[in-house]
């Protein structure tokens, strides 16, 4: 008796239990300010764009995103758990629900736009593919790698737009397929490839940490498109909106001169734009569903586009990479945010 | 009446036990058809498309390391092919080399000499112990710090060892060759039969011949001359260092090497103890008694051992081939463009259909685990004692 008395009570829990999975589907941002940290899907390490420091703790301009949206949710830019992700688990964790939003240096195309059941929210950085091989090979153009072997990461866009160029160009190659970028790095340093490629960006990221980055040049052919920037899940516009406007206010801070040591100053500024934007003009926020200082938390706690790009990646550090693309429309860049207002 | 069918079932053992196990397995089928719903359910939610016509769009990225033709043009359902075939050709190599190195360790570990028989037992007790993924990456560490491509280590003249693999001379096989094949094949069949036929006459007259050494012989001996007859149809391309890579040759790439290593060495060292266990199992009896009988040595573990020990050693063996055949999906350590490589892999992230792609994958190897157990409980049944015995 005892034993069909179990088996009605696990097929109630059973059922239960299935009926509770279908109905756990509230707002990502509910869950987000209930959960009290934001769950961000980052690089596994990819120095200058995300990656732990010496201490421990993420930095990068991907990881910067990540926390200018914990600083517009929580008013505190260091609620962000970091989820490490390849690129090839990067989009299952996101639509797991695993994460809230991916922040990982991802190429936005169609497909992974429409068919995966993503939403790219915006770009924080134009890239595109580049090649870098060993000085001594004697190589300066992409046109000369013809039966080279080529390192590559799984699972991006990269390994494509390479099958697409050698054909193009009607040039064979070995491929040597590799998980991630310290993998890429090691066959690389090892000799096993002759040729790494990846989006430019990472290739200038990579041979920062080489021994001797001076050894390896980066060919001028840049292969491909590759516009970077933060995912979200499909069917959620208010977190989608959420996170595509704090990455905006990033860049809105440096349209309007607004960084992290000034923005308290900027509070007193004329210019109405500042004044929505901080908050000093209220309404703005609760659009978003926001407190009115969000923007300006983002501002003060994490800083403008161009100070985070200047931080992490620019001249002054180790990966060195110039602002190019990636400066503001009116310094000659293509980086644009729509209107505050 | 009624009470009488409640009280059966509840009080007969019979009927209650068929009772909870139709139950069981209305849970096990509903819980299935819920899981599957909730799936299709959710999938549909998010936006995500489902479905298998992804096969046969083109693939978009190349595959090195393949046994047929393939271009990034090709489709998913090719790469599934390639895939395939680099996971069987690993299955095959690893559990054949696991199978010599492993009878030879545990008939070793057996061995009265004691230098020989304590290395085994390190060896054992080392690769046995150490998880297969950590051996596969020290493998194809050791492969990748081999001199780089300028720098090959020449072997007769036409080898070459590199960092980037193994390159040596391909055969062109010219006008006349298959004859010399074909001979190789006629030579083969004909010792069979030579065999049953010298064995017949053993057993007959009594008299020894060695058979083995004349069908050596003639399985060397006949390819040889059909090939001088034909004019020697066969030469070789070797590897030319050009650019930055050798061409043409063959090559043998340091993922396989470093997977092929890997997976054997840790599998024969479970064959070796599968093996000694095998051989130990044999009674003392039957030694002694083969030796009263006159029976040299080595006749006495190829005719009175091996065949009774092959009957405690062949269902551990089948477990570890398909250990070894499930474990070359560990390929992806280190790029070896297995069945989960790539097309779990690099198709999946393409395309997005996870749930699609790694059904196929599981079926595949449940198929091919399956197919390995049917012969070799086949095999098992043939060497096991026929008769009331």
């Amino acid at each position: 008796m005892t034993k069909i008395k179990s088996l009605f009570i696990s097929l109630v829990l059973t059922l239960g239990v299935s009926t509770a999975i279908a109905g756990s589907h509230g707002s990502t941002h509910d869950l987000v300010k209930e959960r009290g940290k934001l769950m961000c899907g980052s690089n596994t390490g990819l120095a200058g764009f995300g990656a732990p420091n010496d201490a421990g703790v993420w930095e990068g301009i991907d990881v910067d995103v990540c926390r200018a949206v914990a600083a517009a949710v929580f008013g505190d830019a260091s609620k962000v758990e970091y989820v490490p992700t390849t690129s090839k688990v990067r989009f299952t964790v996101l639509q797991s629900g695993e994460i809230d939003m991916l922040s990982r240096n991802t190429t936005w195309t169609l497909s992974r736009d429409v068919d995966l059941g993503l939403e790219f929210v915006g770009v924080n950085y134009y890239d595109g593919q580049g090649f870098m091989v060993n000085k001594s090979l004697g190589v300066s153009s992409a046109m000369e790698l013809d039966g080279a072997s080529v390192c590559i990461q799984v699972g991006t866009t990269t390994e494509m737009n390479l099958a697409d160029f050698f054909k193009a160009n009607d040039m064979s190659y070995e491929s040597v397929p590799v998980e991630t970028n310290s993998e890429a790095d090691a066959a690389y340093t090892a000799g096993r490839c002759d040729v790494y490629t990846t989006d430019a960006s990472g290739l200038y990221a990579s041979r920062a940490g080489y021994p001797d980055p001076s050894a390896h040049v980066v060919l001028p052919e840049i292969v491909s498109k590759e516009p970077l920037g933060p995912a979200v899940r499909h069917g959620d516009s208010e977190w989608a909106d959420i996170v595509r406007w704090s990455l905006n206010a990033m860049i809105i801070g440096e349209e309007l001169g607004i960084t992290s040591a000034n923005v308290d100053e900027m509070k007193s500024s004329k210019n109405p734009e500042v004044l929505r934007l901080l908050g000093v003009d209220a309404g703005y926020g609760a659009m978003l569903g926001l407190s009115d200082d969000w923007a300006y938390n983002i501002l003060s706690q994490v800083g403008n586009y161009s100070e985070s790009f200047e931080k992490h990646i620019g001249p002054n550090t180790p990966i060195n990479i110039q602002r190019g693309l990636n400066a503001l429309y009116k310094d000659g860049g293509i980086l644009y945010a729509p209107p505050f207002r | 009446m009624q009470t009488n069918f409640f009280r059966k079932i509840i009080f007969d053992e019979k009927s209650r036990s068929l009772l909870i196990q139709t139950l069981v397995i209305g849970i096990f089928a509903l819980f299935i058809y819920l899981i599957t719903q909730q799936t299709a359910y959710n999938l549909e939610k998010r936006g995500i498309s489902s479905g298998f016509d992804f096969l046969h769009i083109s693939a978009g990225y190349d595959i090195s390391i393949r046994l047929i033709p393939f271009t990034s043009e090709d489709t998913h359902l090719r790469a599934y092919f390639v895939g395939l075939l680099n996971t069987l050709m690993i299955a095959v190599c690893g559990c054949f080399l696991a199978t010599i190195i492993g009878f030879l360790v545990g008939i070793i570990r057996l061995s009265s000499n004691w230098l020989f028989r304590n290395i085994a037992y390190v060896y054992v007790e080392f690769t046995r112990n150490v998880p297969v993924l950590v051996q596969i990456i020290l493998y194809y560490s050791i492969l990748l710090n081999l001199p780089k491509i300028k720098q090959a280590i020449v072997i007769f003249d036409n080898f070459y060892l590199t960092n980037r693999g193994f390159f040596s001379p391909s055969p062109i096989f010219k006008d006349g060759f298959s004859i010399v094949a074909w001979s190789l094949v006629i030579a083969i069949i004909f010792t069979f039969f030579l065999k049953r036929f010298l064995k017949k006459k053993q057993e007959e007259t009594g008299k020894q011949y060695p058979t083995f050494m004349i069908n050596s012989a003639i399985i060397i001996f006949t390819p040889i001359i059909f090939y001088y007859i034909m004019g020697m149809p066969l030469e070789f391309d070797s590897p030319v260092l050009k650019g930055f890579n050798f061409k043409g040759g063959m090559v043998i790439r340091p993922e396989f090497l470093g997977m092929l290593f890997g997976l054997s060495i840790y599998t024969a060292a479970f064959i070796s103890e599968t093996v000694r266990s095998g051989i130990i199992s044999v009674s003392k009896g039957q030694r002694e008694a083969s030796q009263a009988l006159g029976l040299k040595s080595n006749f006495i573990m190829r005719l009175i051992i091996i065949p009774q020990a092959l009957r405690v050693i062949i269902p551990p063996l089948t477990s570890q081939y398909l250990n070894l055949t499930k474990n070359s999906s560990l390929g992806i350590a280190i790029g070896y463009a297995d069945l989960v490589h790539g097309f779990g892999g690099i198709s999946l992230n393409q395309t997005g259909r996870a749930i699609e792609i790694m059904m196929m994958v599981m079926l595949t190897y449940l198929t091919i685990s399956l197919t390995i157990s049917f012969f070799m409980n086949l095999y098992n049944k043939s060497v096991q004692f026929k008769g009331n015995a």
